[in-house]
């Protein structure tokens, strides 16, 4: 008898929820598992007070994952999801192939035109936004200002490859488990070929040339890869060929790295005190030069686009409006503070005196602008972007040289012979592609 | 009368999962052929048209086909030995009198109910780390330079993560061998002065290798297609590229379903090849 | 009878065999135990083993920020009903081979086996395609199928080798009792073979419920089950030892729970006819 009663409450329970749940759509959004995607995820309350006729659904995974996942959906045309979280790789490509529903049409109230002018150019194509910035970074130095005393250096504003060389020197200290400077060696794309792709810049090296032709035989290359060896060989971490961004930032926060050269966002992970222990003693600087004119930084803004096969379009530019306003901004300041609220986007944040004090504010804006993917290195190039070429074949081609670079770092093959490879494997790539 | 009428009823029920199973064979291996002749790019705008037998080429003549194809080989090969040698050294351990021998057996085949993807994580960034992995830990107790694992030795580190997730496999099968032994023939032997090792060769070993036939079988079945371990730990690089791995890089990496779909015809091939050579072995000794 | 033992050889048995299992079973160990850890403790420069301040503050931040019940229910569901189908599927078949065998027989039987040998990663694009056209993406019942016919080959060959050993005259006798073909299996060979299908059911559950590739791949977020989950804790920014450690025990803890209590069932069956 009692259990009649339970059986038939838990199905009036089903039907409320069965008509509750019909009269919502729900929405899916992919996303990457970083800080700030997470802390979004825990304010989403804000936005479903906003709109309780709209459902969310979270796919969060780990950045590799992500990436495979919603390239298969968006390739195959699955529809799984409503909204992605992609880079500045990705939109361009994939909005040419009107695989992406153009945010032209976002509220005034959005303000477009606040938008800061390079993050803005790498999401357009054709006059057409086809996603919004969430989070933009560039690169820059981290660096331990009570190391740097104690070396007797100082860290000039915009630092070449051979004051970094000096200063990683001074600073290893590897009986007590300091390395002077810590880089990315993890192979990937997105991992040391960002690192390395933007420090060729400053080298003046390209990936190919005004033909297409791969460039890895050019001396600009042979120099990069020399000179980051070097570093790393020297003064980097051990098992630094498996580090990427996630291993060094750990390792920076706990104290192990002198400098790390990598993402601007990097640095409210780096001052905030209940992660690192180093967080009063680190200082910025402006990514390393090598006098050519252009500095070793790259470019990148996760952004939230909506693919066309969504079939709840409005409600997700509602969403994806929503997680990029200036609203957001100030209700993550004033839910966790101005140091954590989402960088690099838009200009009124970069204006507004409150963000002004965050020490890595000023840093952050003046890596990012300087950053030019139409111009990246020396010479000219017939691609675009900083610390990546945007053709749909690059991720696949990146990948493999960065595990060849990877397995140089770790001292299974020579510099000569890992350039040598990659020039064989990107001529074979290109001309599988039909260059 | 009565076997004319199982034999058709036998057919019928075995229907289901012959159709089943070869749907699930034919279809995607259809669609893969289809793929495997075609310039077939969905980041380019999807089929580029016919290109014949370009991609099989391609794919070969790469210079990342045989060195995977190698680590591919390495991985099975060097997985099986450890599972099988250790698996039998710890199957006559276990079947040694002692006390607690059933928590025992549960700490030893506790490995082989943990996802790959976890296992290669903890063991990733809790053991081979360099910096804060135990093992690097354990190194410098011994006043050690840590090894870097997963770089400097890579393909030894993906062997000993694989192997500890299927060495209880192996070791709960063998150890039902023996177990099943006959205990007055080892007692004969025993009485006949014969020495522990002599036991071991002339009464366990041949005993054992029914057992052990399937490990290797059903092991290798799962090892051709290990992925989860490599992509978590390697991503394919410091020469732990597989087959498997190699047409998951041009599929998905590269977005080449074409050079891709070749690829997997040659998995599918090696596969094959593999398979008749284990069980022309099996099929003998299955009966 | 039995060998004696002396009391010495056992101690020496003992020792050795615990050793071992304790070195085999201390990775799950140490996660379990890290999960405890502050992320300050769980990369401490020397490891501390068990005397720190445990703290629940993981579990505390991965149940905030994912649905763990979900993805629990989920993983079950999908486990569950792949196993059950393919039982259901495999029995008339592993009946057939074993009690009305054919010279193809174990032709049939390999040939099963091999269709294992697929490579996921090959036929993920078709499968994709397919998945679209039905309407399976980021369902269960989608990967429900596709779990069931990936393990189906071992489900029928652990049942058949099973079946084997039961001895033909005594379904031959409820035949001529009149029974028919349906209560022949289900209330003669059945209740025969309980121990066998178990160890099949606990074996093909595991093997389900640590699938990563199709269960990641053809799921988003309503089917998506524990892999899923995990991928989410894989590499965060900055420390995550103690939080990957208390994702992974959730993973990990309802298999290893099932496993260890039912590791008798699971033995019995686990011999594919390896034991003659």
């Amino acid at each position: 008898m009692k259990q009649n009663t339970s059986l038939s409450l838990v199905s009036v329970a089903a039907i409320l929820a069965a008509t509750a749940v019909h009269a919502e759509t729900t929405i899916t959004i992919a996303t990457v598992n970083n800080g700030d995607m997470i802390r979004m995820q825990g304010l989403t309350d804000d936005f479903t007070a906003q709109n309780p006729d709209i459902k969310l659904e979270w796919v969060t995974l780990e950045e590799n994952v992500l990436r495979q996942r919603v390239t298969q959906d968006i390739a195959a045309k699955g529809g799984q999801f409503d909204v992605m979280t992609i880079g500045t790789y990705e939109v361009p490509i994939w909005g040419a192939q009107d695989w992406l529903v153009s945010l032209n049409d976002l509220p005034d109230e959005w303000d477009a035109d606040d938008i800061l002018p390079a993050i803005r150019g790498g999401l357009t194509v054709d006059g057409e936004l086809y996603a919004a910035p969430f989070y933009g970074e560039s690169s820059m130095v981290m660096y331990r200002t009570d190391l740097m005393e104690q070396a007797g250096l100082e860290m000039p504003e915009a630092p070449s490859w051979g004051f970094i060389k000096e200063a990683a020197a001074a600073m290893t200290d590897k009986d007590n488990g300091i390395y002077g400077i810590c880089l990315r060696g993890k192979a990937g794309w997105g991992e040391n070929m960002a690192f390395l792709t933007a420090m060729s810049n400053s080298f003046g090296a390209r990936w190919f040339d005004e033909n297409w032709r791969p460039q890895f035989d050019s001396e600009q290359w042979a120099t990069t890869l020399n000179t980051y060896m070097d570093l790393m060989n020297n003064y980097g971490p051990p098992g630094a060929s498996t580090n990427g961004f996630n291993e060094n930032l750990s390792l920076f926060q706990q104290g192990k790295c002198g400098m790390w050269i990598d993402a601007t966002v990097a640095a409210s992970f780096v001052t905030n005190p209940t992660d690192s222990t180093v967080a009063d003693k680190v200082g910025f600087a402006l990514a390393a030069d090598a006098g050519l004119g252009k500095r070793g930084n790259w470019l990148w803004a996760w952004s939230l686009a909506i693919p066309t096969g969504s079939d709840a379009t409005e409600e997700a530019k509602k969403f994806v409006a929503w997680a990029t306003s200036k609203e957001y901004t100030a209700l993550v300041a004033a839910n966790e503070g101005w140091a954590n609220v989402p960088p690099g986007t838009r200009t009124s944040l970069y204006e507004n005196p409150e963000y002004a004090k965050v020490p890595f504010a000023a840093m952050t804006l003046n890596s990012i602008n300087s950053a030019d993917p139409t111009a990246p290195t020396v010479d000219p190039v017939p691609y675009t972007g900083v610390q990546f070429v945007a053709i749909p074949e690059f991720a696949g081609i990146a990948t493999q040289v960065g595990q060849e670079f990877s397995a140089a770092l770790a001292g299974q093959q020579t510099v000569e012979e890992a350039l040598a490879k990659a020039q064989i494997l990107t001529a074979e790539e290109m001309e599988a592609a039909g260059y | 009368m009565a076997t004319q009428h199982s034999r058709s009823a036998a057919r019928l029920m075995m229907a289901p999962a012959v159709i089943l199973l070869l749907g699930w064979m034919l279809v995607p291996l259809t669609m893969t052929l289809f793929f495997s002749f075609k310039k077939y790019l969905p980041l380019r705008g999807g089929d580029l048209g016919w290109v014949g037998f370009d991609n099989y080429i391609r794919f070969v003549t790469s210079s990342a086909f045989w060195p995977s194809v190698l680590a591919t080989l390495i991985i099975v090969g060097g997985v099986l030995l450890i599972t099988v040698c250790f698996g039998v050294l710890l199957a006559i351990l276990l079947d040694q009198p002692m006390w607690g021998q059933g928590i025992v057996r549960i700490l030893v085949i506790a490995p082989f109910f943990v996802m790959p993807t976890v296992t290669a994580l903890v063991w990733k960034n809790m053991f081979m780390d360099p910096v804060n992995g135990l093992l690097a830990h354990l190194w410098k107790a011994f006043g050690l330079t840590p090894v870097e694992w997963l770089s400097q030795a890579s393909l030894v580190s993906i062997v000993i993560i694989v192997s500890w997730q299927w060495l209880p496999f192996a070791t709960l099968i063998l150890l039902t061998a023996i177990q099943s032994l006959d205990s007055e023939q080892m007692e004969a032997a025993e009485m006949d002065g014969a020495p522990p090792l002599a036991r071991f060769g002339f009464i366990t070993l041949p005993h054992l290798s029914r057992a052990i036939t399937i490990v290797v079988l059903i092991q290798t079945i799962f090892l051709l297609s290990i992925f989860a371990e490599i992509f978590v730990t390697t991503q394919g690089s410091f020469g732990t590229r597989t087959l498997t791995y190699l047409i998951y890089q041009r599929v998905l990496e590269s977005q080449n379903v074409g050079l891709g779909s070749a690829g997997g015809i040659y998995a599918v091939i090696l596969a094959n090849i593999i398979a008749l050579f284990l069980m022309r072995i099996v099929g003998k000794n299955l009966d | 009878m039995a060998r004696a033992v002396t009391t010495q050889r056992k101690i020496i048995n003992t020792a050795a065999a615990w050793a071992v299992g304790l070195l085999i079973f201390f990775p799950i160990l140490w996660t379990v135990l890290t999960s405890f850890k502050t992320e300050a403790t769980a990369i401490a420069d020397p490891p501390v083993f068990l005397f720190f301040d445990w703290t629940f503050e993981n579990y505390k931040v991965v149940t905030e920020r994912s649905d763990y019940a979900r993805f629990l229910w989920n993983s079950i569901f999908i486990a569950g009903g792949s196993t059950l189908l393919g039982i259901l599927v495999a029995v008339p078949a592993a009946w057939s081979m074993a009690f009305v065998p054919s010279r193809r027989t174990k032709d049939i039987l390999l040939w099963m086996l091999s269709t294992k040998m697929l490579p996921a990663v090959g036929v993920l694009y078709p499968i994709y395609l397919l998945f679209i056209k039905m309407g399976l993406l980021d369902s269960r019942l989608g990967l429900t199928l596709v779990l069931m016919l990936i393990n189906l080959p071992i489900i029928i060959w652990m049942l058949y080798t099973y079946f084997r050993e039961i001895p033909g005259e005594i379904l031959e006798a409820a035949r001529m009792d009149g029974a028919t073909l349906r209560s022949e299996i289900l209330f003669v060979l059945i209740p025969l073979a309980v121990p066998g299908i178990a160890s099949t059911l606990l074996l093909n559950f595991i093997l389900a419920w640590n699938e990563a590739f199709w269960t990641l791949n053809l799921t988003a977020a309503k089917a998506a089950p524990l892999t899923a989950f995990i991928a989410s804790y894989s590499s965060p920014e900055g420390l995550f030892y103690a939080k990957l450690s208390a994702a992974s025990t959730m993973a990990i803890a309802p298999i290893l729970i099932l496993g260890w209590f039912s590791q008798k069932q699971l033995v019995r069956g686990l011999t594919f006819g390896a034991v003659k």
